[in-house]
């Protein structure tokens, strides 16, 4: 058994007391990165030489008896998109393939504080920009459940290093369901903060105002520790929350008597937009939505009408926002220039050569709906749904604490399956897409595996803004009666 | 096509249509968005960090001075202030754009409309007000550094300069000639100047001006306008005068040979060549760009609260044009006089009021006097010695005690000069300077004594005054003051006249 087999909790106690090296878990973790990423290519790069280093710093502090921190010794992927200092960060693009940054995400930065290793950089879609990691340059990342599909997206690198128990945490970033989906795919937890709950500064953006880092691990605890580290206001963010932030592990141990769960009702008629519901992820989730009941919480029918605009609605902001945010990768910078006869010729030039199709195509889609003209009637229309979504959550949030519902319409999706067919693969966000709209928190559980094909299902909650704290107690006390977060993927 | 006589047309016929749009730098230490210097002249890109340089993964904050400086120079510009403000992207491609846009404010400018009260120097025309029409918060781009040898060597880019605080003031199209540019532009450096919101350096392009200029021609019921023209990036006063005087003709012309007016061609952008003395065209492409504006989700919108709003007013001080005001109701100056004083700056006309105040009487202050010192003697000086009023040798109390002693006759004004050139001289007081240079007070029967010996030694000349050519007791004056150089002119010309019962 090895040490990466423990909670969180338990190895950062016993790399702290002594009984375990920082040294043997990033060793541990080192050899699993290098035994298993050649089948699931879900690390763009790692950080061997940095990480020992940092271990062997820690188990001199430890030796003399100074304060590690609350992640003691935790090796960690974080995905590509977020920036480590001196570290390559490619964001999974040919457009960044050598850019190495000068300086720390903040989240790095609390991170590295609090005693976490990063063991290496996570996959991505490049740019963060599909539901798959299908689309990175960097290749494909398999789901550790099955080879021959896909670990989801964007975030599926660092999905997959946790299913695989390269690492026992990662860190991911959630625009449209990032993180929550490909936890769901690879069977892990995975979540979503408020918006502005956790500084974005250091993530390359893909829409910024969708945005959000947050935490994958096995289970809810255990991202409730990274959370505690994660959150909290960051002067270098402007849309950095100020509020409090509680003690996400403490709050784990309430009990669920008198929460009230809404289930809306959109989230499992037949097709709430086209998307099929699949009827083992309908019944593993209705199956965990008893067993929340059993523990104590109540279930109240609620309304969320707008939901069937969210995957359209995300579909013109997010493309929008990446339009411009990705401006800067103009060729002047960053990568290496396309020879051109002019100076727009170069630009274009060098964007069409390192950019990839999916990234094009939103780069397309968001010129489009901000060009004068069109403005009105998609980017300030969208605008205007979002804001409809958002009254539908504080209108449902009035009556609920909570909000279950499945995370995803299927189970991991067979790679290559969606290639030809872009909206489709929109359509995997559907369940997701809405909270980054309102900007609501989200966390997605293992509750099951499909009879059909054996891939996890996930178990979606979603809490009013900065109601992390009743996601946490819900997903945990949950995970005190159910072992689906503690199941293993045969190959790892 | 105009019905317009156009051959017939004078140039006296068209009415000049201008508007500016004027980017100054503000008074800040650190940039818009990050922590990096705004100082100017430093070696390139030694000014930038990941978030000027538009790094992936940064985040811009905003710098809270460069936002009340705004509101400042707002309210000193008689805009509205806004309750809410916000950033929008203005997305477009240039090497020296280093995130691919420009953070600007499109829909909530956080300074609305306002005016400033423009006079022409020595014309007769009464001050007309500018009206404007915003005043926005953006930041600028870097700069581009090309290679001048013709060789087609490469390019540089220097990001210092990205992400300075500019405030973009755009004027509506309310000034009717060049001489009025002018004088607005120099009336608006004069008050940004009095806020100390900006260095309004021109030659480090702390203000900038770009000029929109067309032509309109009414003949009974037809009215037609020419295109309009903007003329970009005009670094002086000077070059902007010029350049307007330039495009108005150059327009008539064209407008008489090719009858093209405002609807049938789209604005366009030309330069001002200093070394031609004329506008030259630019590219069409930036005209016709989308920017797509979209408001920036960096960044959250700001409210601006009615104590931020109070606490700016409460720091502006007086203006320059109450400031024209009071020198004339309260201290007696005229027009001229009262716009030396001011458009010296704060600090003259804080020490021209106590010169003034000092010199005078409770109440009754020695304007004119004060103004005649100040604005000859001590801008002199200045101009001389290229100092500032703050710099000057002599303290306003001490000028005060001078011209106070002048006016009480204890010495004239000419000697006074002397005075004050010791005490510039020599730092010394005004007493000091009385004493070096020998001046007392002299007593009234040695003032009798030498009216008498001057009254004996002169008869031809006693005998001209008594036969009424009074002038004539100018030429006693020098031969007293060759005797006494302490007489006061004055007193002896009416002691010898009340001797010889004149
Ligand atoms: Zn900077």
């Amino acid at each position: 058994m090895s040490v990466l087999d423990n909670s969180i909790e338990q190895l950062v106690q016993q790399v702290s007391a002594g009984e375990v090296t920082a040294s043997q878990c990033v060793d541990e973790s080192i050899s699993q990165l290098k035994a298993q990423n050649p089948t699931l290519n879900a690390f763009v790069s790692d950080c061997e030489e940095a990480a020992r280093a940092e271990a062997a710093a820690m188990d001199a502090k430890i030796a003399a008896g100074e304060n590690v921190g609350p992640l003691a010794g935790v090796p960690i992927a974080i995905k590509d998109g977020i920036c480590t200092k001196g570290q390559r960060t490619t964001a999974g693009s040919k457009m960044l393939e050598n850019f190495v940054p000068p300086y720390d995400a903040t989240i790095v930065q609390r991170l590295r504080a609090a005693g976490a290793i990063c063991i290496g950089k996570a996959n991505l879609d490049e740019f963060a920009m599909g539901s798959s990691t299908e689309n990175s340059f960097f290749g494909v990342t398999k789901n550790p459940w099955s080879a021959d599909c896909v670990a989801g997206g964007s975030s599926g690198g660092s999905a997959a290093a946790v299913a695989a128990g390269i690492s026992p945490a990662s860190i991911g970033s959630d625009t449209g369901g990032s993180i929550r989906q490909p936890a769901s795919f690879c069977g892990i937890t995975g979540v979503k903060p408020t918006y502005g709950r956790v500084s974005r500064y250091g993530l390359i953006a893909f829409a910024s105002s969708l945005d959000q880092i947050g935490p994958m691990a096995r289970s809810a605890k255990d991202c409730a520790i990274l959370m505690n580290v994660l959150s909290g206001h960051d002067a270098k963010d402007s849309t950095s929350a100020r509020n409090d932030v509680p003690d996400f592990v403490a709050d784990c141990d309430q009990n669920l008597k008198g929460l009230r769960i809404g289930i809306c009702k959109q989230y499992f008629e037949n097709e709430p937009d086209g998307s099929g519901l699949n009827e083992n992820v309908r019944s593993g989730v209705m199956a965990a939505i008893e067993q929340l009941k059993e523990l104590g919480a109540e279930t109240v029918e609620i309304d969320l009408p707008h939901t069937r605009y969210a995957v359209p609605t995300y579909y013109v902001v997010a493309p929008c926002e990446a339009s411009s945010n990705l401006s800067r990768f103009d060729g002047v910078r960053y990568t290496s220039r396309e020879q051109a006869k002019d100076l727009i010729g170069m630009y274009s030039k060098t964007r069409k050569v390192n950019f990839g199709d999916e990234v094009i195509r939103r780069i397309l889609l968001g010129t489009y709906s901000l060009s004068s003209g069109y403005d009105h009637e998609l980017y300030k229309k969208a605008s205007q749904v979002r804001r409809l979504i958002k009254n539908d959550y504080d209108a449902a949030f009035e009556k609920v604490d909570l909000i279950a519902g499945p995370t995803v319409p299927t189970t991991a999706f067979k790679i290559g399956e969606h290639a030809k067919d872009p909206l489709a693969m929109y359509l995997a966000d559907v369940f997701t897409a809405s909270a980054n709209l309102a900007g609501v928190p989200g966390i997605s559980l293992p509750c099951g595996f499909s009879a059909d094909d054996g891939l996890p299902i996930g178990l979606q909650l979603q809490a009013n803004m900065f109601g992390e704290s009743t996601l946490f107690r819900a997903a945990h006390q949950y995970q005190t009666q159910t072992d689906w977060h503690l199941k293993r993927p045969q190959s790892s | 096509m105009t019905t317009i006589d156009r051959e017939g047309l004078k140039f006296s016929d068209a009415k000049l249509i201008i508007g500016l749009e004027v980017h100054v730098q503000l008074k800040t230490e650190s940039k818009l968005f990050c922590g990096c210097s705004t100082q100017f002249g430093s070696n390139p890109n030694t000014q930038t960090c990941p978030v000027c340089t538009g790094m992936p993964g940064t985040l811009p904050v905003l710098n809270e001075k460069a936002l009340a400086l705004s509101i400042k120079t707002g309210l000193a510009l008689n805009c509205e202030i806004a309750r809410y403000t916000k950033w929008d992207r203005k997305n477009y491609f240039y090497p020296d754009l280093p995130k691919g846009y420009q953070i600007s404010q499109f829909d909530k400018p956080v300074c609305g409309e306002g005016f400033v009260e423009v006079k022409i120097p020595k014309s007769d025309e009464p001050a007309r007000k500018i009206r404007l029409e915003r005043a926005h918060l953006e930041e600028d781009a870097g700069k581009s550094v090309h290679d001048e040898s013709g060789k087609g060597g490469v390019s540089k880019i220097d990001l210092n300069r990205t992400g300075t605080p500019l405030l973009e003031i755009v004027t509506k199209p309310d000034i009717r000639s060049a001489e009025e540019a002018k004088a607005f532009l120099t009336e608006l450096k004069l008050i940004l100047g009095y806020v100390d919101v900006s260095d309004c350096n021109m030659q480090e392009g702390s203000l900038r001006c770009d000029a929109n200029v067309n032509l309109h021609f009414t003949d009974g019921e037809e009215a037609v306008a020419t295109p309009i023209v903007e003329i970009k990036n005009l670094n002086s006063f000077r070059a902007a005068e010029r350049a307007i005087t330039h495009e108005a003709r150059r327009q008539f012309k064209e407008f008489r040979e090719t009858g093209e007016t405002i609807d049938d061609a789209p604005k366009q952008t030309r330069g001002w060549d200093d070394s031609a003395q004329k506008t030259t065209p630019q590219r069409e492409k930036e005209l016709s760009a989308d920017y797509r504006y979209f408001p920036d989700p960096d960044l959250i919108a700001v409210v601006i609260s009615e104590q931020e709003i109070e606490d700016a007013k409460s720091s502006l001080g007086d203006l320059p044009a109450a400031l024209r005001e009071t020198l004339q109701s309260e201290y007696g100056l005229n027009d001229y006089d009262s716009d030396v004083i001011v458009s010296a700056g704060r600090e003259m006309v804080d020490y021209f009021r106590a010169v003034a105040d000092g010199s005078g009487k409770p109440g009754k202050p020695n304007g004119k006097m004060a103004s005649n010192w100040v604005g000859q003697e001590v801008m002199r000086y200045l101009n001389e010695n290229a100092a500032t009023i703050e710099a000057y040798p002599v303290a306003a109390d001490a000028m005060a005690e001078l011209l106070a002693r002048v006016t009480a006759g204890e010495v004239d004004q000419t000697r006074g000069k002397e005075v004050l050139a010791e005490m510039l001289a020599s730092g010394c007081d005004v007493q000091e300077a009385f004493d070096k240079l020998g001046i007392v007070k002299v007593d009234s029967s040695d003032l009798d004594a030498l009216c008498q010996q001057l009254i004996e030694e002169n008869p031809a000349v006693i005998e001209e005054i008594k036969g009424g050519k009074v002038k004539a007791v100018g030429s006693l004056i020098g031969k007293a003051r060759k005797i006494n150089p302490n007489v006061n002119p004055g007193v002896l010309r009416e002691s010898i006249l009340k001797i010889i019962g004149l």
